[in-house]
């Protein structure tokens, strides 16, 4: 893979509600293999930049630029709907904090990893569920569940599930929203674990948000601190973390409890 | 088919022809036009209150009703059967408000209404049949929100109804849908059957008479054009069949057609037969017989009533319970 060119490239995006600023200006590129950390407190725009990043939401300005395998660089809001949508199920992965906004609760863990295959054209019952079978494994499930409908999985097991249903199409970019959120500290843990695992192993490149700056230091190689819809701060993640230079991030770092 | 503003009918004065008024008519017609253009493609249309409760009809007999001219000869089943409450009724409705002649012969019909069932006997060039549709988005148990299910239809993004029938085969070993099976049409669009029996979802399939499809409580018609391709949806390791019985009809001894389950007793007692009450009869006339002994055949035929007129139909044959419609 080619690192000297990026992945995804951000250039001067804003975006506001009506009046509200959600965010503003934020540039920033993201290069193969890299997991970009984005840390801030609630309602500092954090979710609404990874929303226009992924696609899902325009931007009010701003351009997103991502590495197409066929064309290169490509303004994704320049895309057709269609060829956006394709993109957001094939090429790339979304991870969202709720496990009911990324999953199908009233279709099987199986289903649910097939839908991605399925949507490209796969065609053969015993195929796709075979490479079912296959993720729950990856992702540390147990295969007697995989008839089960996640509506009644614990927490942990439907986050798990959410990434094995991204990861099928063996995308190249994960956007991750909260992805430990709501877990109690031993089951977010281990899906940290899992997680640190299948980016090294699959040279995934990721776009993590979260408030919880363990989660950043363990998985994200660089960081962006955001205050109020600003990047207040950037840099690799031990040194933003160690060395905190702008106030708020200092705040931020002092902040976490130590035990 | 006519342009006037009214159209008086003999007997029922302050009616129009066929009930609807003629704009009425002329904004159903010109969907119908559209939908035929593109097979599959659901068209929104103004639909209008008719005499009966949405879920009974309403959307087929508006279609019928734009489309019927004093010349046809109209058809109406239920369930495949001529003389169930439905058919009877709306053949009754269109006999009075359309003056229209009306028969139980596949072959001598020009329209055929049809709730659940496409009939046995063949089709053909210049006949039109109208389908009764309860809900014609056949994404909607997938995916409830309609903007989604447009998208999807627009862009043609069907992997989610493939999820459904993987469900069926996790769960059951089998495709186990068996009726509002999933088709697309024309290589392009997806599409709702309505509840026929997917026995009938072949002959769908490059078919000679005109399909036309009408939802009344959805406000939805659509369509498929005499000869194009119907594909039933499937997987390449678990094709597409059709239903099979133990059993062939009881009455008419029909091998190659749709069976109606009837309980005859509380100790486990059935027959079968055929769904399509007017191609069971032609068949028992032309001398084919079933299984049925002849004591049971006479029992029977008490419980139907003689050969009941279609105006006038005798108390219900024994019926598996109806799913709404």
């Amino acid at each position: 893979m080619d690192t000297t060119s990026p992945l995804l490239r951000v250039r001067n995006l804003t975006h506001a509600f009506g009046p509200v600023l959600a965010c503003a200006d934020v540039s920033f590129e993201l290069y193969p293999g890299e997991v970009l950390g984005v840390v801030g407190e609630s309602g500092s725009g954090k979710t609404t930049l990874l929303n226009c990043i992924s696609a899902r939401l325009a931007p009010t300005n701003g351009i997103v630029e991502y590495d197409l395998r066929t064309k290169g660089l490509t303004d994704i809001y320049a895309l057709s709907e269609p060829e956006r949508r394709l993109l957001l199920r094939t090429d790339w992965g979304v991870v969202t904090q709720n496990p009911r906004d990324g999953l199908r609760m009233d279709v099987s863990a199986g289903g649910n990893v097939g839908e991605r295959l399925m949507a490209v054209g796969a065609r053969h019952y015993a195929t796709i569920r075979g490479e079912a079978e296959d993720w729950l494994q990856k992702v540390e499930l147990d295969l007697g569940r995989i008839d089960d409908k996640p509506k009644h999985f614990s927490g942990g097991m439907q986050q798990r599930l959410q990434i094995a249903r991204n990861l099928v199409t063996k995308p190249r970019l994960v956007f991750m929203d909260e992805p430990t959120g709501g877990l109690d500290v031993s089951v977010q843990a281990r899906l940290l674990d899992l997680l640190r695992g299948l980016v090294r192993e699959l040279r995934l490149s990721a776009i993590i948000v979260t408030h919880d700056l363990a989660v950043a230091r363990l998985l994200a190689d660089r960081l962006i601190v955001m205050k109020d819809g600003k990047v207040v701060e950037t840099g690799l993640t031990d040194q933003v973390l160690d060395d905190p230079h702008h106030a708020y991030t200092q705040l931020l770092v002092s902040s976490v409890l130590q035990v | 088919m006519s342009a006037t503003r009214t159209q008086e009918v003999d007997g029922e004065a302050g009616y129009n022809f066929a009930y609807l008024d003629e704009q009425t008519k002329r904004m159903i017609r010109r969907c119908i036009l559209k939908a035929v253009a593109v097979p599959g493609y659901q068209v929104p249309f103004g639909g209008r209150e008719m005499p009966l409760p949405y879920g009974w009809g309403t959307g087929g007999m508006q279609v019928t009703a734009s489309i019927i001219g004093k010349d046809d000869t109209l058809k109406v089943i239920d369930q495949g059967a001529d003389d169930t409450t439905n058919a009877v009724n709306i053949r009754r409705f269109f006999a009075r408000v359309a003056e229209v002649p009306t028969t139980e012969a596949t072959a001598e019909a020009s329209i055929v209404q049809t709730r659940h069932r496409v009939p046995e006997d063949p089709m053909t060039e210049g006949q039109i049949i109208v389908y009764q549709v309860p809900q014609p988005e056949p994404l909607r148990y997938l995916e409830p929100r309609e903007t989604e299910c447009r998208k999807m239809h627009a862009y043609k993004e069907y992997g989610l109804m493939q999820v459904s029938l993987y469900e069926d085969i996790a769960r059951f070993g089998e495709i186990v849908t068996s009726y509002s099976y999933p088709v697309m049409v024309n290589d392009r669009y997806l599409m709702s059957p309505t509840p026929i029996p997917k026995f009938d979802n072949p002959k769908m399939d490059d078919f000679p008479a005109l399909q036309l499809f009408g939802a009344g409580r959805e406000k939805r018609i659509y369509a498929i054009p005499p000869y194009t391709k119907v594909k039933s949806l499937d997987f390449d390791d678990h094709p597409f069949a059709i239903q099979q019985w133990e059993e062939d009809c009881a009455l008419c001894g029909a091998e190659e057609t749709f069976l109606d389950e009837v309980i005859l007793d509380d100790q486990g007692g059935k027959m079968y037969v055929c769904s399509d009450s007017h191609y069971c009869t032609k068949r028992r006339a032309e001398g084919h017989t079933g299984t049925l002994s002849e004591s049971a055949a006479k029992a029977y035929a008490a419980a139907v009533g003689a050969a009941p007129e279609p105006a006038n139909p005798g108390p219900a044959k024994p019926e598996p319970a109806k799913e709404e419609a």
